[in-house]
């Protein structure tokens, strides 16, 4: 299946991939009104993180693990594996923020949603024509969508 | 009936786990699930968020009903096996069915540990480990006013909240000194009981139940208390903890010891026979023995892991790693590893930050530059970046441990090669 | 922020944030290597220092809302064009530093450009232009000495058979080079991005004065390497590491001084390829000291011959000044393989401005003067011709080739394509373009793959204008418009510089 790699070799650390993940998953699908506004006010926020260390920078979201501990470890069965994807998927109707998930992930790709008890994560944009916008907007090549 | 390739005893996640693990091996032959619980696999924590009102008995299931389908999985509900044969390779039900297998595993979980207290046998002592548990007190609650969870652990508490959020007065008795004894520190557990102290649920440590108290005919009245005290209350639940479900396993002739003692590769002691979940003991990842550690991911990875090796392919299982996250009226906690190391040891290293008023602490417990444990209370997000370490059991230099200290560990701190192999496999620079 | 040394208000630009389109998402402050930009825990937003800002316009390019723009400070002093402003402010800097006003990039002054002064032909009845696309276009073009008549024989099989002996060769796809831009005055992923566009497009690249890193041998069929004075990197695998060397004796914008790298830029990498330690500095002496006469050279030429087994031609590379066409002969006559002259507009890390901007001429008029030269000698094959400095388009190629150039070298474009926005800071290490810095936060801004690509499509695109406008004049190779002034004509420039320019007036 097709994943969002991250080379840390060129990542300069903009952000500008979380900016784009979170315009990707606005209502308003515009930048200011989603930055502005939905994320103090529905918590919209990224599910790409940026991490930063000396002159090394790197942005990582869900790996959508071939075997996820996430998955392993949802209680309410809000997490599961597309058999025919491939994608972890999230079900936030079925989930239940016990953060289980958030402790197992050993990738750190997953985070609470800031106001309401449901977690934040990658979806790979699915529904997004053009694929993953972090990838999309990334100005370095520092993300990659392929098969590998 | 025909020989079943798969049958696995117990409709819980281990089972679900080893659905999963032998469909990525083998897709076609059938699968067939008996459980004793005539309700489709529910998540078992989730029962105490149905007690809680927080959600719906139409959000219980883990799977839809369509993944069964496509998984090619039958299931036989509300079905006990009530023995194992295996030198014959079958097993029999309380249906008077007897059937035949090529591979089978025991997820039958665990039973409530009720200790023998005078007066608990009689009505309106429950124990709160399944969904009927759940739905009986559902409908108690209505008519009750107060009640007395025995057990200040993680099932305790959660009862006790849950039942509390129905309107009950609640009281919990722990016998040690402080709740979560388990699986937090002191630390935690003051910050966690403190929340539910706010919220106004009564827990009181140090002591127990010496006796139910009941009336002439048999109804309860209220629990007398190691310390003198006397509690009325109407519902005793006891929720001391479960111990692996393992009578049907030791009475086929299987090894035992706390739980089924299962191989590396999820193998009980008889040909063909598996064992995974809460009913299994198997090989920690930290401590490297076998112990039973009854959460919910492990009964996943060991069902998983059954389930492939039961597919025929050769899986080593990882080891179990002890993990709980739990929130306490909107207060996360989340503990990993080993979180109380044996006093005195001074081959471990504990960094601990606590700020009360934030609610908020953070217990690192390294041992031999390698993180081994942690506690979040609070701010939790970075959550799984610490578990990576424990998990992966990758070396903390001293620079990434003080950053770990600040609350900040992250994906650069892994060493170099396992970084490029887990995030950007395959990739080599040109020049 | 108010109370700061007078001098330092007259700063050059200023920053425009619309308020309407600034989320505060604080790209521009991370982008800015000059910390123009800062968030302000006070106001709980992004700010900006106007002083601080160098102009490169790397937070406008990255700014996601589009909600900067970096303009000229309005501000301007009384008109006078006597004492322009960057007088003013250049004596001012000095009056406050007591220092050498150090400049990056070529000369912005404001001296005649030739290249917009002459315009090319085009076939129109007679001789009727060629489309390129439908006939083949030749832009093959070999660098190095060329006999001065070949001797062909008839073979034993009846076959004819070529007799004289051949002068060793570079041989290129397309007349453009990427120019000598050592690796420390730029990093190593803009060399690797050069490296493999000059194998793509089968040009070559050159390593300038810093020498060659280890990973970069494998392309050294695209590979020209140079030594300068300082001799940095300098070993005898360098030398036949690729299909040419190149002697620098002189730079374009720097006509007569040597080169000073210093010693913040000297990383570990730039320390193993140039031979020096980590963190000194790298100083190449004006002259080189062995070369004190046309002789010397002549000795070094040979040497450089000797070491790479006489298989790879050898450039000498001169500074365009006074006596160009004098000094180019005295190269040819010295033996080199090819002259490279460098215009005064030529790129730099780091000049004195007052240098950069007043020494030198124009390569377009030292390019006629030495191609003149050479062919009035009798001597134009023994050498081949390589212009650089200030071509900016493929109109400029074909009108150096034109005026006699066998190729071209492009610096400023390769690094333009690239993202540089001629901001002229490069001598800082702060390039925040990520090009000419080893600061590894800001090479990495620079990623091979994608400069690569860029620079291999810039060399595709001026080798298809190229063919049309070769097409347009009727001619299918590169070689026939070789020194062929015919084909231009000049506008609105007086007769003596059209004299050395050896070109018509258009209309004639
Ligand atoms: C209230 C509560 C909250 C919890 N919260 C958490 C939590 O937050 N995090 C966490 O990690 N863990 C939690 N746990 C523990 C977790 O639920 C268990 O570790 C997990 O359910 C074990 O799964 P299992 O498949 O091994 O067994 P079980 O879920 O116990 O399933 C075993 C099934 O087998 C059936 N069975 C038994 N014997 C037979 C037989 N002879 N024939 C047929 N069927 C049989 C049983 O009826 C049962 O349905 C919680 C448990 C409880 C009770
Ligand atoms: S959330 Fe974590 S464990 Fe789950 S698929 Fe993504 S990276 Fe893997
Ligand atoms: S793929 Fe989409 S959802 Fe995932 S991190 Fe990128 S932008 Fe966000
Ligand atoms: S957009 Fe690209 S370069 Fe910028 S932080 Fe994200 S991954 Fe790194
Ligand atoms: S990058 Fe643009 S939007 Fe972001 S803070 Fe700077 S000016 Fe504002």
């Amino acid at each position: 299946m097709k994943r969002v790699y991250p080379d840390k070799e060129y990542c300069i650390g903009c952000h500008l991939c979380e900016l784009a993940c979170m315009t990707a998953h606005s209502k308003s699908q515009d930048l200011i009104v989603a930055y502005r506004e939905e994320r103090g006010k529905d918590g919209l926020s990224s599910c790409k993180k940026v991490f930063e260390k000396g002159h090394t920078c790197v942005a990582i979201s869900c790996r959508h693990c071939d075997e996820p501990s996430c998955v392993a470890a949802c209680i309410s069965g809000g997490l599961h594996k597309d058999p025919e994807t491939g994608h972890t998927l999230y079900d936030r109707e079925k989930c239940v923020g016990c953060w289980s998930c958030l402790m197992a992930c050993p990738y750190g790709a997953i985070r609470r949603h800031p106001t309401e008890g449901k977690i934040v994560k990658c979806d790979l944009c699915a529904e997004r024509e053009g694929g993953p916008a972090c990838v999309a907007a990334c100005p370095n090549a520092a993300l990659k969508y392929e098969e590998r | 009936m025909a020989i079943m390739k798969y049958v696995i005893i117990g409709n819980g996640i281990a089972s679900i786990g080893a659905i999963e693990g032998i469909r990525k091996v083998d897709t076609e032959n059938e699968i067939l699930v008996i459980g004793a619980e005539d309700s489709p696999a529910y998540g078992r924590p989730l029962i105490s968020y149905l007690l809680a009102g927080k959600i719906g008995p139409e959000r219980l299931a883990l799977r839809p009903q369509e993944f069964y389908e496509k998984s090619n999985v039958s299931t036989k509900l509300g079905t006990t096996v009530e023995a194992i044969d295996t030198k014959a390779k079958t097993i029999s039900t309380d249906k008077g069915e007897t059937i035949e297998f090529e591979n089978l595993l025991i997820a039958t979980g665990g039973i409530p540990f009720t200790p023998p207290i005078p007066g608990a046998e009689g009505s309106d002592v429950y124990n709160f480990t399944n969904l009927a548990h759940a739905q009986t007190l559902i409908s108690k609650a209505k008519e009750i006013k107060r009640a007395v969870v025995i057990g200040g652990g993680l099932i305790g508490l959660k009862a006790g909240e849950s039942l509390f959020d129905r309107g009950v007065d609640v009281t919990i008795l722990e016998l040690s000194p402080r709740i979560l004894s388990l699986a937090f520190d002191e630390n935690a557990a003051a910050l966690a009981g403190g929340r539910l102290a706010e919220v106004g649920l009564n827990v009181r440590c140090g002591v127990t139940a010496k006796e139910i108290q009941r009336d002439s005919d048999g109804n309860l009245k209220g629990v007398h208390l190691t310390d003198g005290d006397f509690l009325q209350t109407e519902v005793v639940v006891i929720a001391i903890g479960v111990v692996p479900n393992y009578s049907l396993a030791k009475d086929s002739g299987i090894s035992v010891d706390r739980g089924i003692k299962v191989d590396d590769h999820m193998k009980t002691s008889a040909d063909g026979v598996f064992a995974a979940g809460d009913v299994a003991q198997a090989k920690d990842l930290l401590f490297g023995d076998d112990r039973v550690i009854p959460i919910w991911t492990n009964a996943y990875n060991q069902g998983f892991c059954a389930g492939k090796n039961m597919a025929g392919t050769d899986i080593e299982f990882t080891g179990s790693l002890a993990m709980n996250s739990i929130s306490f009226y909107g207060l996360p906690t989340i503990s990993v590893g080993t979180v109380n190391p044996p006093e005195g040891d001074d081959s471990f290293e504990i960094a601990t930050s606590l700020d009360e008023k934030k609610k908020s602490y953070r217990k690192l417990v390294f041992q031999n530059d390698h993180l081994v444990g942690y506690v979040l209370v609070g701010d939790i997000d970075m959550a799984g970046m610490y578990t990576a370490f424990v998990k992966f059991q990758m070396a903390v230099p001293e620079d990434a441990k003080k950053q770990m200290m600040a609350g900040e560990p992250d994906v650069l701190m892994w060493p170099d090669d396992f970084f490029k192999d887990t995030w950007n496999p395959g990739h080599v620079e040109q020049d | 922020m108010l109370f700061q040394p007078v001098n330092k208000n007259y700063h050059e630009f200023c920053i425009i944030r619309d308020k309407d389109l600034c989320i505060n998402c604080k790209v521009c402050v991370r982008q800015c290597s000059y910390e123009a930009h800062y968030w302000d825990e006070s106001r709980q937003k992004v700010m900006h220092d106007n002083t601080k800002c160098i102009g490169c316009h790397r937070c406008e390019a990255l700014c996601p809302t589009a909600a900067l723009n970096i303009v000229n400070k309005p501000s301007d002093f009384r008109t006078n064009s006597l004492w322009r402003p960057v007088f003013l402010q250049n004596i001012y800097k000095q009056a406050d530093t007591g220092g050498v006003l150090l400049a990056g990039m070529g000369s912005p002054v404001d001296i005649p450009v030739y290249w917009d002064s002459m315009l090319l032909d085009a076939s129109q009845v007679t001789n009727p232009s060629i489309d390129p696309l439908r006939e083949p276009m030749e832009l093959k073009t070999f660098l190095g000495a060329k006999p001065k008549r070949v001797k062909i024989v008839t073979g034993k099989d009846g076959k004819p058979e070529l007799k004289t002996k051949l002068s060793p060769q570079i041989e290129l796809d397309v007349p453009i080079m990427f120019a000598a831009m050592s690796f420390g005055a730029i990093n190593f992923n803009l060399h690797r991005a050069m490296a493999r566009a000059a194998t793509e497009t089968g040009t070559v690249y050159n390593t300038g004065e810093g020498g060659l890193h280890k990973s970069l041998y494998k392309y050294g069929k695209n590979t020209i390497v140079q030594v300068a004075s300082g001799r940095f990197g300098v070993h005898l695998d360098y030398l036949k590491a690729g299909v040419g060397i190149e002697i620098k004796v002189g730079q374009g914008a720097k006509p007569g001084i040597g080169g000073h790298l210093p010693g913040e830029k000297i990383n570990d990498q730039v320390s193993e390829t140039r031979m020096i330690p980590i963190g000194s500095d790298a100083i190449s002496p004006a002259p080189h000291h062995d070369i004190y006469s046309i002789e010397d050279l002549l000795q070094l030429i040979f040497a450089l011959k000797e070491a790479s087994e006489y298989k790879a031609p050898i450039s000498v590379k001169i500074a365009a000044v006074h006596n160009v066409a004098a000094i180019a002969s005295g190269i040819a006559r010295a033996g080199a393989d090819i002259v490279t002259i460098d215009g005064m507009r030529g790129g730099t890390g780091a000049a004195p401005a007052m240098i950069r901007d007043n020494v030198g001429i124009p390569i377009e008029l030292a390019l006629a003067q030495v191609d003149q030269r050479l062919r009035d000698e009798g001597i134009r094959n023994k050498v081949s011709i390589v212009a650089a400095g200030g071509i900016r388009c493929s109109a400029d190629v074909v009108k150096a080739i034109a005026l006699g150039a066998d190729a071209v070298y492009i610096g400023t474009a390769t690094l333009i394509a690239v993202g540089c926005t001629l901001c002229g800071r490069c001598y800082t290490g702060k390039c925040p373009w990520g090009i000419a810095t080893n600061d590894p936060k800001l090479s990495k801004r620079q990623n091979p793959d994608i400069a690569a690509k860029k620079l291999a499509n810039l060399i595709r695109a001026w080798g298809h204008e190229i063919e049309e406008m070769l097409g347009g004049m009727g001619l299918n190779s590169i070689e026939s418009l070789r020194g062929n002034r015919d084909k231009l004509r000049g506008v609105g420039i007086s007769d003596i510089e059209l004299d050395i320019l050896g070109i018509k007036h258009a209309g004639r």
